[in-house]
């Protein structure tokens, strides 16, 4: 049997050590589901196999979790967890590298990026929700004279999460930090296609002393490693972030096991909206980002653009330019923007929706190939003369593919912003306060960005209206989805003179 | 021929009144295209009249009313107007307070004074309290960095759906109806078919309160085919629904399967009441027999399992039996004397008596109690368990009717352990007059509500809602408003530093 330690080699020549086994009661245990080869995008080749998680894996970590949680976690006081969040936030600090050098090795984001945004902002939301830990407050609520009541906002015990491979430790940090900081155990399974940086944090959490079962890291298959944590009667919630179809059957595996609460973050199809009173080159630089940014690989990437017809060939000038600055490569040259794109699976789906959008009779103005001949690269891609109802516009393509399209009326733009399933986020360029208001009153989306996007902080709540899900991560109000409310009612026996 | 909206009934005192008995949608009483469907009145096993029911048809034609008029007219109604309404509403309802009652006790069984001086007074409590929230639901502003300015909206989230049971059908309707509209939504309501009386009234005051047509709509219908037409609605944004678990799990199913809407269940309950050796047992006995045979034990958060400490038990079944004579006094709900009037239906009568031969065939005893009450009506006696253990079918399955069971405990843990052993968590109390006692007891029970020294005590103020498989979110007080609002955060960047 594969041994839990095993060497890797990254493209710059440097060897690193990385775990393989599952993280469970704070030991790196072998698992009883199948190896999985874990492949890196840039090169299309194995990095190394890693354990996945059976039913009784599952079940393991789970009751290793509710043992914790009934018997140390909850009783440690709420400083104490800050302390000891914090303590790992540390900790992130000092092995930053590494951390960084893993999400770039198994998700093909750049080095730069991998270190620069993801881990730094991990370690920033870890530190933000350490400072909550001691501060998740009841209310006392006067209703009558001879009774006395307060609320109690009590921790849910054992939560599991699902998180995606799109950010592998930043959408696990999302996860974690207020889930840790309400008082929870948590069984987190981690995406077979990223699953190494999250066992080196694994480690890490160890060394910052939380507890054996505090935290527990597995990996396996959506259907079955994922399907089993989902039905888990012993698991009080989940909380799961990835594609709309997965979550349905979240959903479902909650209905027919203990109706745990659920908190889904979903797919999107954010709109971009670019008024004539914008300044143009900030609207292109940042409507650039907005889409490319992780190889156009975010549940909000803003993949719609609509451009008010008369600044349209302006705009798509600077627009063009802002892409061109795009430079693909190795995750680890000092200078690449985007990589690869993550696995076989999605190279040819989004290669697809390329094909499909010229089917549609959109305008393929840019990009639409494979960049070189290794690793899953497809060069940033730009339809125009898209149309709202087209499957380019409605459905989530997860790629570097925008579409873009113009409107007369600032009401026109509304509506088609809104013309979607989804209601993630969304963005508006423009000068004028009023349209500024207007517009961000008007999208159905839980974030809406103004003259700027895909700009997050760890304390605004981020989170979908519609068919993007429901529940926010980030934020105070996400310390809510982690904890229940219990109120007491004393009634006064002796109410005196 | 359709059949009027208008029918006249025959109380059983000899007053005659009129009810609606067509579909309510868009501000008007009109036909339903699904079956007529008999109302039975439990006390005299007679139908009082025949209502409409919805189909599809009808449950979209409610949901276009509500979904047009939200979009056109009322997210643009200020909140302080919105709150005059509802006020006026409450004064509507306080003025027809005992045609409302009369209704409730007609078509529910309820004891005519139980309706008018608990039912009908605490929904129009309820309506003031939240009428006093509809201008005050506040979004906040977060300083992040120097160069963005971020804010929250806490928005409606548009169309609700509710689903409401028979247990106090003006008072189901007010915990939902309440916070809905002051939060700013539009509604589709489904009352049961058992009791859909009383919201038609409900709505004719709704009308003349002044609310634009389409705020409110209310409907009635059989569960598996109205109820599932609204909860698998592409057009709804959330489901609110209060009733048996097993539907819970089915609407939960709908959604995931439809348009992924939000969900709020309120389940089933097996509350436990723990008296202990230094309880005030005379009032504990007083306070624990109305927490279980209260509106004939037809309540979610009944405390149908007693826990009583060993050295105290045969005392406190005295004590309790003596409660019991005192206050259940059964008879014609529009006598003035009654207390207890029948249970709801044959269906419910039949289960409840299944459950009492149940009992005993597990080896429990009869202490009081057992049988039908008279030979008209749905009457059970109010009955008595004891010696149960808490593994019993009757100790851990909802009965929903005047039957409890007693068991004894040594220690406080075991009473802890003995109240947690239940998949249910709604409600719980501990009698007892030790500070210590009473604080270790209501941190360790997992149920939404713990009451000490008194049971069934509401206050509109206070959150409820279960944890575990009673389900998620809360009805009434503050903590109801995040329920029917979603969160947007807008993020401005500023060019101009």
């Amino acid at each position: 049997m594969a041994a839990d330690l095993q060497s890797v080699t990254l493209s710059n020549g440097k060897k690193l050590e990385v775990h393989t086994h599952l993280f469970i009661n704070n030991e790196f245990v072998p698992g009883h589901g199948p190896l999985i080869e874990n492949i890196n995008p840039a090169t299309e080749e194995v990095i190394c196999a890693v354990h996945s998680a059976d039913e009784s894996d599952v079940n393991a970590a789970v009751e290793a979790a509710n043992t914790c949680f009934n018997n140390v976690w909850r009783k440690v006081a709420p400083a104490e967890r800050g302390l000891l969040i914090n303590k790992l936030a540390n900790l992130m600090e000092r092995d930053k590298e590494e951390l960084a050098a893993l999400d770039a090795l198994d998700n093909g984001k750049a080095y730069t990026v991998a270190r620069d945004i993801d881990i730094t902002d991990s370690i920033a939301c870890f530190r933000y929700f350490a400072g909550w830990s001691d501060k998740i407050h009841g209310k006392t609520i006067d209703t009558v004279a001879d009774r006395w009541c307060y609320t109690r906002h009590e921790a849910l015990g054992v939560v599991g999460a699902v998180i995606p491979w799109n950010y592998p430790i930043m959408m696990a940090a999302w996860k974690f930090a207020p889930a840790l900081a309400t008082g929870n155990c948590v069984v987190m399974k981690t995406s077979e296609l990223t699953p190494l940086s999250m066992l080196k944090f694994a480690a890490l959490a160890k060394e910052a002393g939380f507890p054996a079962g505090v935290v527990n890291i597995i990996t396996g298959y959506g259907a079955t490693t994922g399907n089993f944590l989902a039905n888990h009667k012993l698991v009080s919630k989940m909380a799961f972030t990835g594609s709309t179809v997965t979550g349905r059957k979240i959903m479902e595996s909650s209905s027919h096991s203990n109706l745990k609460k659920l908190q889904l973050e979903l797919g999107g199809k954010s709109a971009q909206i670019v008024c004539a009173d914008a300044d143009l080159k900030n609207a292109a630089v940042m409507a650039c980002g907005g889409i490319f940014n992780n190889h156009g690989q975010s549940c909000n990437a803003g993949s719609r653009i609509f451009v008010q017809s008369s600044v349209f060939d302006k705009f798509m000038d600077l627009f063009v330019k802002a892409t061109d600055d795009i430079v693909l490569g190795d995750p680890f040259a000092e200078d690449t923007f985007q990589g690869p794109q993550i696995s076989k699976g999605q190279f040819d789906k989004i290669m697809n929706y390329i094909k499909i959008g010229q089917e549609e009779g959109a305008t393929l103005y840019k990009g639409g190939k494979r960049w070189g001949d290794k690793g899953y690269y497809i060069e940033p891609t730009i339809f125009i003369n898209c149309k709202n109802n087209m499957r380019i516009m409605q459905e989530e393509i997860f790629g570097p593919v925008v579409g873009i399209a113009t409107f007369e009326t600032i009401d026109e733009a509304i509506a088609l912003a809104n013309d979607s399933t989804y209601g993630l986020a969304g963005g508006v360029y423009t000068s004028n306060v009023d349209t500024a208001i207007r517009v961000s009153n008007e999208i159905k989306a839980g974030t809406v960005w103004v003259n700027t996007f895909d700009v997050f902080d760890q304390s605004t709540p981020f989170g979908g209206y519609k068919q993007s899900g429901f529940g926010k991560e980030l934020g105070k109000y996400a310390l809510q989805e982690y904890t229940q409310v219990k109120v007491v009612k004393f009634q006064l026996l002796n109410t005196g003179a | 021929m359709v059949q009027p909206d208008l029918q006249t009934v025959r109380l059983s005192n000899g007053k005659q009144i009129t009810v609606h008995t067509q579909l309510f949608i868009n501000n008007e009483f009109v036909p339903g295209h699904g079956p007529l469907i008999e109302t039975i009145n439990p006390a005299t096993e007679e139908v009082i009249c025949s209502v409409h029911s919805a189909d599809k048809q009808d449950v979209d034609a409610a949901v276009a009313a509500a979904a047009k008029c939200f979009k056109d007219t009322w997210r643009k109604v200020a909140p302080a107007d919105k709150a005059r309404l509802i006020n006026k509403l409450a004064d509507l309802m306080e003025r027809d307070k005992d045609e409302l009652a009369t209704l409730d006790a007609l078509d529910n069984g309820k004891a005519f004074t139980v309706a008018r001086d608990v039912d009908i007074t605490d929904s129009i409590a309820c309506y003031r309290y939240f009428a006093g929230w509809a201008d005050k639901i506040h979004g906040k502003t977060i300083d992040t960095t120097f160069d963005k300015f971020c804010y929250t909206r806490h928005e409606a989230l548009g169309v609700v759906g509710a689903v409401i049971p028979w247990n106090y059908p003006t008072m189901m309707a007010a915990w939902k109806f309440a916070p809905a509209l002051a939060a700013g939504n539009c509604i589709v309501m489904k009352t049961s078919e058992v009791t859909p009386l009383p919201a038609y009234k409900f709505a004719v005051l709704v009308k003349e309160a002044g609310f634009p047509a389409g705020v409110v709509n209310i409907i009635t219908g059989y569960g598996h085919t109205t109820g599932n037409f609204l909860a698998c609605h592409p057009d709804v944004s959330k489901m609110a629904f209060t009733g048996s678990t097993g539907t819970g799990r089915k609407i939960m199913e709908s959604s995931s399967t439809s348009n992924l809407k939000k969900l709020q269940l309120e389940l089933g309950g097996k509350s436990a009441q723990i008296v202990c050796a230094d309880a005030e047992l005379d009032k504990a006995a007083e306070w624990a027999c109305g927490g279980i045979f209260n509106n004939h034990g037809q309540s979610c958060n009944a405390g149908s399992r007693i826990l009583v400490h060993e050295s105290v038990h045969d005392k406190f079944l005295e004590l309790f039996i003596k409660h019991t004579k005192a206050m259940i006094k059964i008879g014609d709900p529009f006598d003035e004397d009654t207390f207890h009037g029948p249970q709801i239906n044959k269906s419910q009568f039949d289960k409840i008596l299944k459950y009492i031969e149940i009992g005993k065939q597990e080896g429990a005893v009869v202490a009081h109690g057992g049988k039908r009450w008279g030979n008209k009506g749905y009457y059970i006696e109010p009955t008595v368990f004891i010696k149960c253990h808490n593994k019993m079918r009757i100790m851990q399955e909802e009965i929903f009717g005047p039957v409890v069971a007693i068991a004894t405990f040594k220690t406080i843990e075991e009473a802890i352990d003995m109240a947690n052993d239940s998949i249910y968590g709604l409600a719980g109390a501990v009698y007892t007059t030790n500070l210590d006692t009473a604080v270790t007891v209501t941190n360790e029970i997992k149920t939404g509500t713990m009451w000490v020294n008194c049971f069934d005590v509401f206050d509109q103020s206070t959150p409820f809602g279960g944890y575990k498989q009673s389900g998620f979110g809360k009805e009434l007080g503050k903590y109801s408003l995040q329920e029917y609002t979603q969160v947007k955060v807008v993020k401005i960047m500023r060019s101009n530093l």
